[in-house]
Parts: C-alpha cells; sequence; structure tokens
C-alpha cells in the first residue's frame, strides 16, 4: 500500500522559447545572432523545484491555475516530457485519458479507432481484441460504433475515449479534465468506473478544475501557484484553502 | 515473440491500415483515383514530350511510367512527412509511443500503394508487347527496400526537423520539384551532356530510379546502381535516425 508509483524530486522543467526558430529557417537565419542569443538564454521555466510522491491505489489530484504547471506535471508523470532538473520515477504502466478525438481519426469507425487507440496506449491488437466488446458496451454507442467518427456528437467521441482509456487495465490513470463532457448520466457512469478503480487500487491523478469531484474522489490533492507547489495534502484541506485564495 | 517486438509490429499493423483506409476507402474507386495521379502526370509528360517535342523514343509511356510511379512513392512519402508530427500533435503531447512509427507507417503506405500499382506497369508493358522478366523476382523485393529505407531515413530527418523549423516544409516542396527534374524520369540517362554524366550519381534517387526501369524494362539488374542507392539509403537512415534520436524527446515540448 505504501509503495510510491510516482516520485518526483526536486523536478524542475524549463523550455527553451521555441518561437524563435518555429517562425522558421527563413526567420531564424536573418536574425541570426539575437536568436541564436535568445535561444541559448532565455527559457520559460514551466516548473521550479517540485516534489511529491503519489502511493500505490492512491487518488492525487492536482489543481491551479490556467498555465500554472498542471498539464507539464501530467506531461512528465506520462513520459512524454523529459524533466531538466531533478528525478522523476514512474512504476506501472501509464494510461492517458486524452483530449476530445485526440488520437482518433475522423474516417475510421469507432470500431476502428478503439483499435487504433487501444495499441498507440501500448496494448497489442490481441489484447484490444479481447476488450471491445467490453469498451463498445461501456460506451453505450450502439450501431454508431461501426460509422465513421466524424458523424459522433462530442459527447459521443467524450464517451468512446473514456471507454478505450478506461478499459484498458491501466496501473496508472491519468486524467486531464474529462470528466466535463457528456451527459450527465455518462458522467455519472464514469464517476462510478473511477471509483470502481479506487476500490482496485489503481492509482490515479487527476486534474480538474471541478472541486466537487476533486473532494469527492481524490485522497491527497497538490496545489500548484506559478509553477511551484503551495501545497500538498489532504485533498479537502487544499481545495478549501484553493477555494478561500480565488 | 517478445512483447515489445509484438507492439511494434501492431502498431505498423495499425497505422498502415487506417492510412490504407482512409486512402481506398475499400473500394475500387479508390484504387483508381489513387493510381489517376501519377497516370496523369504521365499523360501530361507525354503530350509534351512526345507529341509536341517529339522526342526520339520507343515505348515513351512505359519509359515514363516506369520511373514516374517508384518516385512517386519516394515524393508522396517526403512531402507529407514535413507535417505527421504536427498533425498527430495531441496524441504526441499525451502519449509515450515511439514516434518514428509515424513516418514508418507513412513509408510503408506509400511503399504498398506502389506494389498495388505495378499492375499497370504491366499493362503497359503489354500494350508495347514486352512480358515481366523472372529477374523481378528478386530484383523488386531488393529494390523495394532500398528504396524504403532512403526515403525512411530522409521522412524521419524532415519530420523531426520540420518540428523545430516550420518552413522546412516549403523547402521540402522545392527540393523536390528540383531533384525531379534532375533525375532522369522524363528523360533517359544517355541524353545527359557527357561533361554533366559524372554528376549524375551526386543525385540520390538518380540510380534508385534507373535500377528501377532498367528492372521494368529490360528485366535488368545492375548491381553497381543498386549499390550506390543501398549506399545512400544507409547514409540517409543513419543521419535521420540520429536526428531523430537526439530530437525526439523534445518533440511534446515544442507541440
Amino acid at each position: 500500500m505504501s509503495e510510491s508509483i510516482v516520485s518526483f524530486e526536486h523536478v524542475s522543467k524549463s523550455y527553451p522559447q521555441y518561437h524563435q526558430i518555429t517562425g522558421g529557417i527563413k526567420q531564424f537565419l536573418f536574425n541570426l545572432p539575437k536568436a541564436v542569443r535568445l535561444f541559448k538564454t532565455a527559457r520559460y521555466l514551466a516548473l521550479h523545484d517540485i516534489s511529491f510522491e503519489v502511493k500505490q491505489g492512491e487518488t492525487f489530484g492536482i489543481i491551479g491555475r490556467n498555465g500554472a504547471g498542471k498539464s507539464t506535471t501530467l506531461g512528465l508523470i506520462a513520459g512524454v516530457l523529459k524533466s531538466t532538473i531533478g528525478k522523476v520515477s514512474v512504476k506501472g504502466k501509464i494510461s492517458p485519458l486524452l483530449e476530445l478525438g485526440a488520437g482518433f481519426n475522423s474516417d475510421l469507425t469507432g470500431r476502428e479507432n478503439i483499435f487504433l487507440n487501444g495499441v498507440l496506449m501500448g496494448l497489442t491488437r490481441k489484447e484490444v481484441a479481447n476488450k471491445v466488446d467490453d469498451i463498445i458496451e461501456f460506451s453505450e454507442l450502439g450501431e454508431f460504433i461501426e460509422q465513421p467518427i466524424r458523424v459522433y456528437s462530442s459527447g459521443m467521441l467524450a464517451r468512446l475515449g473514456f471507454s478505450v482509456a478506461s478499459s484498458l487495465d491501466p496501473e496508472i490513470l491519468l486524467i486531464d479534465e474529462i470528466l466535463a463532457v457528456g451527459d450527465i448520466t455518462f458522467q455519472h457512469k464514469c464517476v462510478e468506473r473511477m471509483m470502481s478503480f479506487k476500490q482496485k487500487k489503481v492509482t490515479m491523478v487527476f486534474v480538474s478544475h471541478s472541486m466537487e469531484s476533486m473532494v469527492s474522489l481524490c485522497d491527497r490533492a497538490m496545489w500548484i501557484e506559478n509553477h511551484t507547489v503551495k501545497m500538498i495534502g489532504d485533498a479537502k484541506a487544499v481545495v478549501k484553502e484553493f477555494v478561500n485564495q480565488s | 515473440m517478445n512483447r515489445k517486438v509484438q507492439h511494434f509490429i501492431d502498431l505498423v499493423l495499425v497505422l498502415t491500415q487506417k492510412d490504407l483506409k482512409v486512402r481506398y476507402k475499400s473500394n475500387i474507386l479508390g484504387y483508381l483515383w489513387s493510381v489517376a495521379n501519377p497516370l496523369a502526370f504521365a499523360f501530361v509528360f507525354y503530350v509534351a514530350f512526345k507529341v509536341i517535342m517529339r522526342i526520339q523514343m520507343e515505348a515513351y509511356a512505359l519509359f515514363l511510367i516506369a520511373g514516374l510511379f517508384p518516385w512517386q512513392w519516394f515524393a508522396n512519402s517526403v512531402s507529407v512527412t514535413p507535417t505527421v508530427f504536427l498533425s498527430n500533435a495531441s496524441i504526441i503531447k499525451k502519449v509515450n509511443f515511439p514516434r518514428n512509427i509515424i513516418p514508418f507507417s507513412i513509408v510503408l503506405q506509400d511503399m504498398l500503394h506502389f506494389i498495388f500499382s505495378i499492375p499497370v506497369i504491366v499493362l503497359f508493358m503489354l500494350i508495347y508487347h514486352k512480358l515481366p522478366h523472372w529477374s523481378w523476382i528478386y530484383g523488386i523485393p531488393i529494390l523495394l527496400i532500398v528504396q524504403f529505407v532512403f526515403a525512411y531515413g530522409i521522412s524521419l530527418f524532415v519530420s523531426s526537423i520540420n518540428l523545430f523549423f516550420r518552413d522546412l516544409e516549403r523547402l521540402v516542396g522545392i527540393l523536390i520539384t528540383l531533384c525531379f527534374y534532375f533525375t532522369p524520369i522524363i528523360y533517359p540517362l544517355e541524353m545527359i551532356p557527357d561533361k554533366y554524366q559524372s554528376l549524375v550519381n551526386l543525385n540520390p534517387m538518380c540510380p534508385l530510379i534507373i535500377s528501377w526501369r532498367n528492372l521494368f524494362f529490360y528485366g535488368k539488374v545492375e548491381w553497381m546502381y543498386i549499390f550506390i542507392s543501398l549506399g545512400y539509403g544507409v547514409l540517409a537512415l543513419l543521419i535521420g535516425y540520429a536526428v531523430y534520436r537526439k530530437l525526439s524527446w523534445k518533440f511534446a515540448e515544442v507541440l
């Protein structure tokens, strides 16, 4: 129970100012000395000296204003970003919940997209095939599953996305603002499934602006402000403090 | 089989299947549409050079197609790849999967498409009373691999760099056009003036296209050209992969 699954030790993350070069080769060459100097020195600090741990089976919330560094933290956990300083260690299979329709192809049917998404998230085709019926059932998409997803409403897309990600037997589930979509019944179903994950001792990291779901789902929470940790502790206490501040 | 290998294969399969499905929409009309493009090019060049400028060549239509089809594979792959990571930004930012899969499956998909179009070449051969040669059995697979390695190397390089310098895409478009006219596709190698003949092998696509055409036209496998092409291929792959390795962990930052 007490094994730590995700741990950050004095992690900082900064980016070079990529817009200096993504403007293009032409622009870069014309402003060469200035562009090189800026690129080497000016860095954008996204996270500064963050340390925390998420234990096995824990639901851990991250709150903070827009741009505080929540998504960067998730990116570091997911392994798509590397820390500039400090050590990030993560044990277990990660399953991220993607934003609406990410990784889906609009010309493929719902069923084909389940395979595409499942394999992208690290399963083999056989493993997806074993789960595909459960996923379709959970999504409640019915016969829409055989239609290209460009005809789906955004609520339906969200259902498909949540159904795939939550059916992959994740060991660590990363959730970035997903519950805001879908109708009430489906939202309710999502919360139920997350509760069942909780019972199954799946570790979850949850980013949300909804303080209600934060309190009801999370055991502990971290408040990030100005790219650094403002407070870590019991979810209720952190949320209370955060609400008072803002 | 090792799970990692199995997963890599499945990723390639799923992505390639996706592209093929989107491209062909699983029907014969989809297939016709996708060979229509190189055929239209062939028609234009045929009219311009055979009908109007009256180039003195036997079977010029077949000659064009035998060079244009493999060229299209290369050009399609390389002109799409600059933006492949950009168009998959949402998933790259969230999921940690081997990103080189994306250009890999694109080059593979264009290769399959080229293979599907070989019957069209055969059709033109029959029109000119030529028959497929037994050397195709080993010649085609060898050239497929050589061109795949080269196109994949270039694609890796271009797709990785383009994330950082987003106007590379335009440059690539220009370079592909230049390369097309500097490669003996619409004219034979022999027409190039003697003083420039020595420059021919500096163009990596040149020995490759010559090899393809020799194979389709005469059933000839000329090892010298194939080895030069392979050399370029390995070089492109080494450079492309090194650049990709160096930059890939920054993809999620820059997107």
